[in-house]
């Protein structure tokens, strides 16, 4: 699924999105805990939904290879963390959506955890 | 291929979350430069980020040192904080001494040192009380994790 696709479904807006209609999302975890993030053997091409909107999140994403961020609850992501996307080339979409409601959108269109739970 | 041994140092303020994760950031690009496979980079890159996150959640300050040669990645991080009392009680996940307002931005779960273990060959830590906590931590490279760098 394309990132494109998944700014459709999620009725998100985009902070910062090179590229959307290339990048190619096959997977998604959501968590506001970073260390949880970095347990998952996170598979490639994941996503991640979370509530959290520092740049810590960012700099999580870059080490754990996420390939884009979608903040929840219209929540916009602190400057640094945009400055932080910018530079690391991440795209950043921002929906009104509750996390539950994101998830279960992108889960009934095809899409997995990033944890390959439940293949 | 990796000639010797390349190595180097990040100093890491304690508190300081502006520049959280820069090191591991710094050293995840040089052991991609080297033609490292991303795997294993990934993995030394997580393990180095708890790591500098845990300098900058409980130390005043801390060293990161890595050494990298064609056999192995080895990262010692010594840091000046309060030392850990019980190193198998941390070593347990959800196990965290880290103050609210830490996990209110997202860390301070109790995952971090078993992330660290897991994504590691090697694991050591060493602490006392009042003076500080070393870290030192090997990935071990094997002749298909090392592809000719770009």
């Amino acid at each position: 699924m394309t990132l494109i696709q998944i700014i459709e479904i999620l009725e998100a807006r985009v902070v910062f999105g090179p590229n959307a209609d290339e990048t190619e999302i096959l997977s998604v975890c959501a968590s506001d805990l970073m260390s949880d993030l970095l347990h998952f053997s996170v598979r490639p091409k994941a996503m991640l939904i979370t509530g959290l909107t520092n740049s810590q999140v960012v700099r999580t994403a870059e080490i754990s290879e996420i390939k884009a961020v979608v903040f929840v609850l219209d929540k916009t992501p602190e400057r640094e963390a945009v400055e932080l996307a910018r530079q690391k080339n991440i795209p950043l979409l921002v929906t009104r959506l509750s996390r539950f409601t994101a998830c279960g959108r992108l889960y009934s269109e095809g899409l997995r955890s990033c944890t390959g739970e439940d293949r | 291929m990796i000639k010797g041994v390349i190595e180097g140092s990040f100093h890491i303020t304690g508190g300081d979350f502006t520049n959280a994760g820069i090191a591991s950031s710094e050293v995840k690009s040089i052991l991609t430069g080297l033609g490292i496979s991303s795997d294993i980079v990934r993995r030394a890159a997580i393990a180095t980020f708890e790591a500098e996150m845990n300098v900058i959640i409980h130390a005043v300050a801390g060293v990161m040192h890595y050494y990298v040669s064609s056999e192995r990645i080895r990262v010692v991080i010594n840091d000046m904080g309060a030392g850990i009392p019980d190193i198998e009680q941390a070593m347990q996940e959800g196990f965290s001494t880290a103050p609210d307002w830490v996990r209110e931005m997202g860390w301070g779960a109790g995952m971090g040192l078993p992330n660290i273990k897991k994504n590691s060959d090697v694991f050591r830590l060493e602490s006392a009380v009042g003076e500080g906590t070393t870290l030192e931590i090997i990935l071990n490279l094997r002749e298909e994790d090392l592809h000719e760098a770009e």
